[in-house]
């Protein structure tokens, strides 16, 4: 294990290392070992250092003239740890990665957790006073706000809302359940438990209660860490994520409820009213808090287009003041920064730049992946700082009960929803949900804020926490995974979302409210309806600038995805080739009825529907993909980079006076200027392409066709072991030889007599005259194009692994 | 009278059995039926054109014609009426009944082809078994018939986009010159694989008479 071997000697001189590791002076180390040694961020230690630093720097006074190295690491003390425990976290996280095996049996969470074991025992074996990591306020203020964040701004929220009602009594009766069951009973052991009578009896039942409501909670960042990893269903995954999302509120009423009666002592009905109203308020009052804030985010990212640089910060700040607003007043922060995240969602991305949609995609994944993998690391260091009392029957107790009650509280509050669900509850379903009632960090940070005077028995519920947190990510976060490929549990499909699924999605929508109006009850397809379209009506006016408010979410979606193709079509090499029409058009006649062979289509309505057609629709297309194409413009506009379509044109005019005698080609491909390569990026067209080369080899033979579609760079990026011929090769044998050019060209002739001023842009597409073309024209032509199109797109190698994250997008 | 009970009661039973709607299910329907055709014995396009609640529909006339569709009444016609009793409105209705609570896979599998025909039969206007680019392209259009001039233009590259999917997956080596005439119920299925339509496609029919609370709500 090498991996554990440097986690060691990362650990064991942790800032000399870590300067080693940024590079400064190595003659610095001289110089920084004592003071290395006394860099704990205690306190007390601080104060000898500075004074040692002052009487150092008063004796470099006196007797040299001017220091000219001097050391001051007291300055830059606490940001220079903190950079180097985030640097630890993303070295360990990149390390993981690199071990293939490992990863693939233990779940990352618990790997973290073993690094921050062996680094705060080195730590500690270094004599050094162990930092107070997982501190409350770090933690609830700094690192888990931008895991709630990332959750909520990409909460799937269809299935979200199709499955509320089980989420919540997962998430508020489950939890109550958990609370008082565990709390009881707990209470009930200390009781007459014989064996230790001077600790545990003094326990009260108010203390059980305030740990178990703190236990009971299931944790958002152990489930998404684990369930990330084991890829399940969409509907088992929102169901379990989503209760640790909503139980919050649950917790943080409990939790003060609990906590302001155990110093009192007694606790009346009138206690417990109050309770059920501060959870109305807290639940209420947070997702409140979040939409204003949601909403605020999305009117002012309405009049951010000619500041694109700070659109993401608008999110990310409204999202933190709305997490921080609902902790002021004790409301569920994690409520208010889903509701503002999942608020704000829709509009801002209608509004902000493709950029800063990836931009705010990236910094989230990144904050977040960084704040779970310093959690998991810091529960590790606790766990070895923490003064801990370890009491066998209690702590085995409360791990029991743990599992009881959560096996209890799920198959039970199934029976009850199963009654009203469609798609019930299957009893592996009520297992994987049980079994994923993973405890965390949150748990441990609320016990940490524990009043020792009001708890003398905090360190016990410490260690019982960490034990249960410890039981729940190991041993179910470990054996999760074989247990759901045992169960043969169903598995979440990789499938990219179609256009066939969204048009239907939407046309069930209707149908289905269509058929409640005609049954003439109103039931929940309705009310959406009507929610829909009110917030067509007024709120993306309110909210979103421009045309684009009054785009249906089919078009929408549409251009999305138009967008995408065309990122991923420039990002895997398009540039390569010359972008040719050509083999999108073939595979639109395979769709299109309009051939005279074809008897069928003569019967049809449409027979004329046919090249103008055509040709009608790829500049609606071009003409969407242009829009977009704006959009990115306008971004580097403000951002000072030089304008890559200024860039171009330069370029474009160096190799214009290189080839002189190809200028009027090139004047051509400026055309191109105004409509940025479109043809060859729209959807259809890269569909097409897609799906004919495929199947299509680089055999001669199929290059003889001619206008067969074998020549297209996505089939060629694809296999590119089969491409023993060289790319360009392939390109001028194919459909921009001669004879095949005739070829199209006659067929094309047949169509083109009855129909019509669509061909326009025709001669465009296929530079130099039909017929006369060389492949010498071919290629040379190609450069300045394949040129325009690199530097046209505003950094395709950006987007480059737009592919990758992929299972991040909604 | 009582007779004339028992007649609608056995005739109930019929229906119970045929669709699997509950008593009270089928009368709450029944209701609303009369409620829709004005105390009469059959119920015209008219009929259900004039529901306020449909006007902003989108897809209302598609709706509106799959009630009078001879396919969707669960036998091997074909054609259209053009008046149907409670017996047709009630069949057609069947189709959007919940799955029942426990299913075994192959009536789950039977039920999702159902539903599945419904919606095909919807798109498949002119009843040749093949959904063409021309009625997809329609299917689309009415989509977004409610957004003006954008929706119309977009509608054509959208359906055109969607059927080249179709076709790309589905026939995915397909010569130039080959013509993919439209998708059959086959591929219809494949392309809607992952929408699990066996669990999506329904509503939830009334158990309880809430007449009361209904006209209420419908005459406002």
């Amino acid at each position: 294990m090498p991996l554990r071997t440097g986690s060691a000697g990362f650990g064991r001189s942790l800032p000399e290392r870590g300067l080693l590791l940024l590079v400064v002076l190595v003659v610095l180390e001289g110089f920084f070992l004592p003071h290395g040694a006394a860099s704990s961020p205690d306190v007390s230690h601080k104060e000898s250092l500075d004074n040692h630093r002052e009487a150092d720097v008063g004796h470099n006074f006196t007797k040299k003239a001017f220091p000219v190295l001097s050391l001051d690491y007291h300055h830059i003390q606490t940001p220079f740890e903190i950079s180097l425990w985030v640097l630890l976290a993303s070295l360990m996280k990149l390390g993981f990665h690199l071990i293939p095996r490992l990863s693939g049996i233990v779940p990352e969470s618990c790997l973290l957790i073993v690094v921050g074991l062996l680094v705060g025992g080195l730590i500690k074996l270094a004599g050094e006073e162990v930092p107070p990591v997982l501190d409350s306020r770090l933690f609830f203020q700094c690192l888990l706000p931008p895991i709630i964040l990332d959750a909520g701004y990409f909460l799937p929220i269809r299935p979200f809302m199709e499955n509320l009602g089980t989420i919540l009594m997962f998430a508020v009766v489950g939890t109550l359940w958990n609370a008082f069951f565990i709390g009881g009973l707990l209470y009930a052991v200390c009781q007459i438990q014989p064996a230790n009578p001077s600790d545990l009896h003094q326990l009260e039942l108010l203390p059980c209660l305030l740990f178990a409501s703190i236990i009971s909670a299931v944790d958002p960042v152990a489930v998404l860490a684990v369930f990330e990893e084991i890829h399940i269903n969409e509907l088992l995954h929102i169901l379990v994520f989503g209760e640790s999302l909503l139980n919050d509120a649950v917790t943080v009423v409990l939790y003060h409820l609990f906590e302001e009666y155990a110093g009192a002592g007694t606790v009346t009905v009138m206690d417990c009213f109050l309770g059920v109203i501060s959870f109305l308020i807290v639940a209420v009052g947070g997702v409140l808090v979040g939409a204003i804030y949601g909403i605020l985010s999305a009117f002012t990212s309405r009049f951010t287009s000619h500041t694109r640089v700070i659109e993401p910060l608008f999110v990310f700040v409204y999202s933190y003041m709305a997490y921080l607003s609902a902790e002021m007043f004790h409301l569920s922060g994690i409520m208010a920064l889903i509701a503002c995240g999942a608020v704000m969602r829709p509009y801002v991305e209608a509004n902000i730049s493709h950029k800063s949609h990836t931009t705010i995609k990236y910094f989230l994944k990144m904050w977040s992946s960084v704040s779970e993998t310093l959690i998991f690391i810091f529960l590790g260091v606790a766990t070895v700082d923490g003064p801990h009392s370890w009491n066998w029957t209690f702590v085995t107790v409360t791990v029991i009960l743990c599992l009881v009650a959560r096996v209890m509280g799920v198959v039970g509050l199934t029976f009850i929803i199963n009654k009203f669900r469609i798609v019930k509850l299957t009893t592996k379903d009520q297992f994987i949900i049980a079994y994923g009632g993973l405890r965390g960090a949150i748990a441990f940070s609320l016990g940490f804020l524990l009043n020792k005077e009001h708890f003398p028995m905090r360190e016990m519920f410490l260690t019982a926490i960490i034990t249960v947190i410890f039981f729940t990510v190991f041993v179910q976060g470990m054996t999760i995974k074989p247990l759901v490929e045992l169960l043969a549990v169903k598995k979440k499909q990789e499938a990219k979302r179609s256009i066939n699924e969204e048009i239907h999605t939407q046309f069930l929508d209707h149908l289905l409210t269509g058929i409640e109006d005609i049954c003439g009850h109103y039931g929940h397809h309705h009310w959406k309806d009507k929610l829909n379209r009110f917030n067509k009506k007024y709120v993306k006016k309110c909210l979103i600038a421009g045309e684009r408010s009054k785009e249906p979410q089919l078009i929408a979606f549409y251009h999305k995805m138009e967008m995408k193709q065309a990122i991923e079509l420039v990002a895997s090499g398009g540039g390569v080739k010359l972008p040719s029409a050509m083999p999108s058009t073939v595979s639109m006649q395979n769709i299109q009825p309009k051939k005279p062979p074809i008897a069928k289509s003569a019967e049809r309505a449409l027979p004329q529907l046919t090249r103008g057609r055509e040709e009608e629709i790829r500049n609606i297309l071009r003409s969407n993909l242009q829009r977009t194409r704006q959009r990115l413009r306008s971004y580097n506009r403000h951002t000072l980079v030089v304008d890559p379509y200024e860039d171009g044109f330069n370029e474009l005019l160096i190799k214009k006076q290189k080839m002189i005698d190809l200028e009027k080609k090139i004047k051509e491909m400026n055309n191109y200027l105004t409509v940025p390569a479109a043809p060859p990026d729209s959807p259809t067209m890269c569909r097409a392409r897609l799906a004919s080369g495929r199947n299509t080899d680089f055999k001669p033979a199929q290059q003889q066709k001619g206008n067969r579609i074998c020549e297209d760079p996505q089939a060629y990026s694809m296999k590119p072991a089969s491409g023993t011929v060289p790319s360009i090769q392939v390109d001028l044998a194919s459909p921009q030889s001669p004879e095949s050019v005739s070829v199209i060209d006659e067929f094309r002739r047949a169509n083109r007599e009855e129909d019509d001023q669509g061909l326009v842009m025709r001669p465009r597409h296929r530079p130099g005259g039909p017929n006369k073309k060389t492949e010498e024209e071919g290629d040379t032509a190609k450069d300045p194009q394949k040129l325009m199109r690199c530097l046209s797109d505003p950094g395709p190698s950006a987007e480059d692994d737009e592919d990758e994250d992929e299972p991040f997008l909604p | 009278m009582g007779a004339s009970q028992t007649r609608s009661e056995s005739v109930y039973q019929e229906l119970m059995d045929k669709t699997g709607f509950s008593l009270e299910q089928i009368k709450n329907l029944k209701k609303r039926f009369l409620q829709l055709s004005g105390n009469e014995e059959t119920i015209s396009r008219e009929n259900l054109d004039a529901i306020p609640a449909l006007a902003n529909n989108p897809i209302r006339k598609q709706i509106i014609e799959a009630f009078f569709d001879k396919r969707n009444q669960r036998s091997s016609e074909v054609g259209h009426l053009e008046e149907i009793g409670f017996e047709q409105f009630v069949m057609v209705m069947s189709h959007f009944r919940p799955p029942a609570l426990r299913t075994s896979v192959e009536e789950r599998e039977v039920m999702r082809k159902e539903k599945l025909q419904f919606l095909f039969n919807m798109h498949d206007t002119d009843n040749d078994g093949v959904i063409t680019l021309v009625e997809y392209r329609k299917v689309v259009e009415e989509l977004l018939s409610k957004s003006g001039a954008i929706g119309h233009e977009a509608a054509r590259a959208i359906a055109d986009a969607a059927m080249l999917e179709v076709a790309s997956t589905n026939v995915p080596d397909m010569a130039p010159d080959d013509f993919y005439e439209g998708i059959t119920f086959e591929h219809f299925e494949q392309i809607l694989k992952g929408l699990e339509m066996e669990s999506r496609m329904h509503i939830r029919f009334l158990d309880v008479d809430t007449s009361t609370m209904r006209c209420g709500k419908s005459t406002s």
